[in-house]
């Protein structure tokens, strides 16, 4: 579904991607795991098109998407949920996901608000609260729930977990298992691996721009020297 | 009793207006992070287009309803059409350009459109049409009030509440909403920011068209509107909060209704008063009413600027070369061109020193004519009621400019961005109100006359060596502190304040001294500017000559300690030149203007650094 190779990107002179390379296939769960500064969120903005990749390619659905702007990536079916959430914070929750409406997909049953209000039911309790009054987790919610609008195939998970409290990972946790029995795929970045175990299939560890490891999650676990260098703070 | 009750009507009658004005200008503002100087343009196009389309009607049409209301709404409309293909053709390739480059494209559509509208409508003013079935007055209370004023009065609250519905009724302006905010994530989810874009533009013109159309029964049609109600608009957008629509309404009320009591109380200082609100809003509330302060635009972060290097060896011997130059040719050119190189010395300064705040300071103004004429002021003023000599003359004006910078400095340099360059914009325009209404003192629109060099100095040639002395003395002094230790306390806060003031630099003070030494220089050039004309004016003040020295800063290229100079002799000579050699140079100056903008955004100086380096490479 999401093939990237040898992708590189540039900050001024400094590399921060170097030579990327991964895939996730249809339904599948991959996490991008590695350290605060590793280049998770930058590899995930070079995929959407936010940060120019000064190499290298990615294909998505079997089309290259290197080089379109973001919105044509986002139409082609690829979903971006950012790190640091990005609500519109003067739109209230229906208007959120108003935003990040587009046209159903075929063969995808369309997300409306009354099925996202099932996924995540605390945000059916709030529909007309401005996102700027609203909790970290719930806001977090409401960015999922709002790129889901779109009726993506694959979705870009930006480090969902981060600063919330254990209970709301439990239930992040459950909402993201309950998206990949629907048959989405997803690209999770991540620092913590408790919460990847719960969800994802294989791992792809990245540091300083590049890709160190990769293999099932069950590897991971028993490769511990890995874990060690790559992962322990 | 009677008189409130009919100024307090006319001041909602014009508050009406200039929402129109505004509320496009806060729109477009609040989704592109553009200040759009040519939006006053676009209101002035809506009046000439409104006045062709109702007085040119086929015989059946004229002066029926349906041909006056009709021709008002289609200005209106193919306004917002011209603000599309501006948008579609210009615009849109500078949005990650710097917010001051922008400004200064925008000032060059104000220029083109300047001029196609004299070529089309001529110089003279051209008056309206009264409104049909709107025509006389009604008994209101006793009172009567022209029927017009009434209508205009409703219109300012139905806009406000068509503008609401739309934004938070419609998808597109759920879109236009969320795009204010972060149009990077909006992009992110699918949504082609550049129809958005485009459709706020067409929005925000035909209003401002609307705006214009709609001042016809009013006043007369002429080439000045477009500044005259681009000042209010500023105006009424920050003191209602940038990007906020209720904001601009309450802000139009507020100013419209200061302009009418004003004329009452204190018909001198009208013009004074409003810019007095404006800085006392900002001041309290640095965002305005309803403003918020608004989130950095994501995805535009500007590169750094680089620091600031030794002088190469080929500029130093490049500018020995050329002082060399303007010490041995001069004696040979005839008196006019001498007293041009003058005025090219003096605006060096004055860019110079301009640039001295907005690249190492970090902040812009936008009305720095005011040090410029305050030094001009402080000189001649000296001359007229004490007869002083030059030599006290030309030691008072640095004097006077850098104590007005200290004063308006205190206040500006709180702010950062556009609300800065306002409050700047703003001061200014006290201080030109006060030279062009204190008629006692400064002699109003006439000026002050009779401002000579003392005999020593009294030929063109001897009066360009001492104005080239000072003026280089002044831009080298500039350029030493750039680079002393002050300059770096000034070019770490601006890089970080945060970082700057825990490692102990008081930002606060390095900037306030930092314009008021830019001030103290320019004033330096406005005094010497003075004594070469003869003679003061408030045009010395004018808005048009802060703008003046922006163009040559920015032509120059902010980044380097050069640009200002290139840029000074660049602006200064080719508007010379452009002036004498064609009636069409706001036209050529425009076009190059915006040329300049989107093929060399660094600016001259940076244009030559990168061709240098290119070649070096």
């Amino acid at each position: 579904m999401l093939q990237v190779a040898g992708l590189s990107a540039h900050y001024g002179r400094a590399h921060i991607l170097d030579d990327v390379g991964f895939t996730v296939g249809a339904g599948e769960v991959v996490v991008l795991l590695g350290r605060n500064g590793a280049g998770k969120s930058t590899t995930m903005k070079a995929v959407m098109g936010l940060v120019p990749p000064s190499a290298g390619s990615v294909r998505f659905l079997d089309a290259e998407v290197v080089g379109q702007p973001p919105f044509r990536i986002a139409r082609a079916g690829l979903g971006y949920v950012p790190e640091e959430r990005r609500i519109f914070t003067e739109l209230t929750v229906l208007e959120n996901l108003e935003v990040g409406r587009q046209k159903p997909r075929e063969g995808l049953a369309p997300w409306t608000p009354e099925r996202l209000f099932e996924l995540f039911p605390s945000l059916g309790a709030m529909r007309d609260r401005p996102g700027g009054r609203m909790s970290g987790g719930e806001q977090q919610m409401l960015t999922i729930a709002r790129t889901l609008m779109g009726n993506p195939r694959l979705v870009l998970l930006d480090e969902p977990s981060e600063g919330l409290a254990p209970v709301i990972i439990e239930r992040m946790a459950h909402a993201i298992r309950a998206l990949k029995s629907e048959g989405l795929s997803i690209l999770l970045s991540e620092q913590n691996l408790h919460f990847a175990r719960l969800v994802s299939d294989r791992a792809v560890i990245i540091e300083k721009g590049r890709i160190r490891w990769s293999g099932s999650l069950a590897a991971l676990m028993d490769a511990a020297e890995v874990r060690e260098q790559y992962l322990s703070v | 009793m009677e008189d409130l009750l009919i100024q307090a009507l006319n001041g909602l009658a014009s508050a009406s207006s200039l929402f129109l004005v505004a509320s496009g200008l806060t729109v477009i503002f609040g989704v592109s992070r553009i200040v759009n100087f040519a939006h006053g343009s676009f209101y002035m196009l809506g009046a000439y287009l409104g006045w062709t389309l109702v007085t040119r009607l086929p015989e059946g049409l004229a002066g029926t309803p349906f041909g006056f209301w009709g021709g008002v709404l289609l200005a209106a409309l193919i306004t917002g059409l011209i603000g599309m293909v501006v948008e579609m053709l210009l615009l849109r390739r500078i949005y990650g350009s710097p917010e001051l480059f922008q400004l200064l494209a925008t000032f060059g559509v104000v220029l083109v459109v300047q001029d196609l509208a004299l070529m089309a409508w001529g110089p003279q003013d051209l008056l309206g049409p009264r409104a049909p079935l709107l025509r006389g007055s009604t008994d209101l209370l006793g009172l009567r009030f022209p029927r017009y004023e009434l209508f205009l009065i409703c219109v300012g609250p139905v806009v406000l509440g068509l503008l609401w519905l739309l934004f938070h009724r419609t998808r597109w302006g759920r879109l236009v909403r969320a795009a204010t905010q972060d149009r990077e994530m909006v992009s992110a989810l699918g949504i082609d920011q550049r129809r958005l874009f485009t459709g706020v533009f067409f929005l925000g013109s035909l209003l401002a068209g609307l705006g214009g159309a709609l001042q016809l029964p009013r006043e007369s049609v002429n080439l000045h509107m477009d500044l005259a109600i681009i000042t209010e608009a500023f105006v009424v957008v920050v003191v209602g909060g940038l990007g906020s629509l209720g904001g601009a309404f309450l802000a139009a009320l507020l100013i419209g209704e200061l302009h009418a009591f004003g004329i009452l109380i204190l018909p001198k200082i009208t013009l004074v008063l409003v810019f007095l609100v404006m800085a006392v809003v900002l001041v309290v509330r640095p965002h305005g009413l309803l403003g918020r302060a608004s989130a950095p635009v994501r995805g535009a972060a500007a590169a750094p600027d680089p620091p600031v290097g030794p002088t190469p060896r080929p500029l130093v011997i490049a500018g020995f070369a050329a002082l060399a130059l303007l010490i041995v040719v001069p004696p040979f050119l005839r008196d006019y061109e001498v007293s041009i190189l003058v005025d090219l010395a003096v605006f060096v300064l004055f860019a110079a020193s301009l640039h001295f705040i907005m690249g190492p300071g970090g902040m812009a103004s936008f009305g720095h004519a005011a040090y410029f004429g305050a030094g001009a002021y402080g000189a001649a003023l000296l001359v007229k009621h004490l007869a002083a000599p030059m030599g006290i003359g030309l030691a008072a004006a640095p004097l006077a400019a850098g104590l007005l910078g200290l004063a308006f400095g205190w206040f500006c340099v709180r702010l950062s961005g556009v609300y800065a360059a306002m409050l700047t914009l703003a001061f200014a325009q006290i201080a030109w109100s006060v030279a062009f209404q204190w008629v006692e003192v400064t002699g109003g629109d006439n000026g002050i006359l009779g401002v000579w060099p003392a005999a020593w100095a009294n030929t063109k040639l001897v009066y360009f060596y001492l104005t080239l002395a000072l003026c280089l003395g002044g831009t080298l002094l500039l350029r030493r502190v750039v680079r002393a230790p002050f300059g770096m306390a000034l070019r770490a806060q601006r890089d970080s304040t945060l970082r700057a003031e825990a490692i102990g630099i008081d930002g606060f003070r390095i900037r306030w001294l930092a314009f008021a030494l830019a001030a103290a220089m320019a004033g330096i050039a406005g005094g010497l500017f003075a004594y070469a004309k003869g003679s003061v004016f408030p045009t010395y003040l004018a808005i048009s000559r802060s703008v003046d020295a922006l163009l040559m800063v920015l032509l120059g290229g902010v980044q380097t300690l050069s640009g200002p100079i290139l840029g000074a002799i660049g602006f200064a000579g080719m508007q010379e030149q452009l002036m004498r050699a064609s009636d069409l140079w706001r036209l050529i100056m425009g076009g190059v203007i915006i040329a300049l903008v989107l093929f060399f955004p660094q600016g001259l100086a940076g244009a030559v650094r990168r061709l240098w380096e290119g070649r070096r490479a």
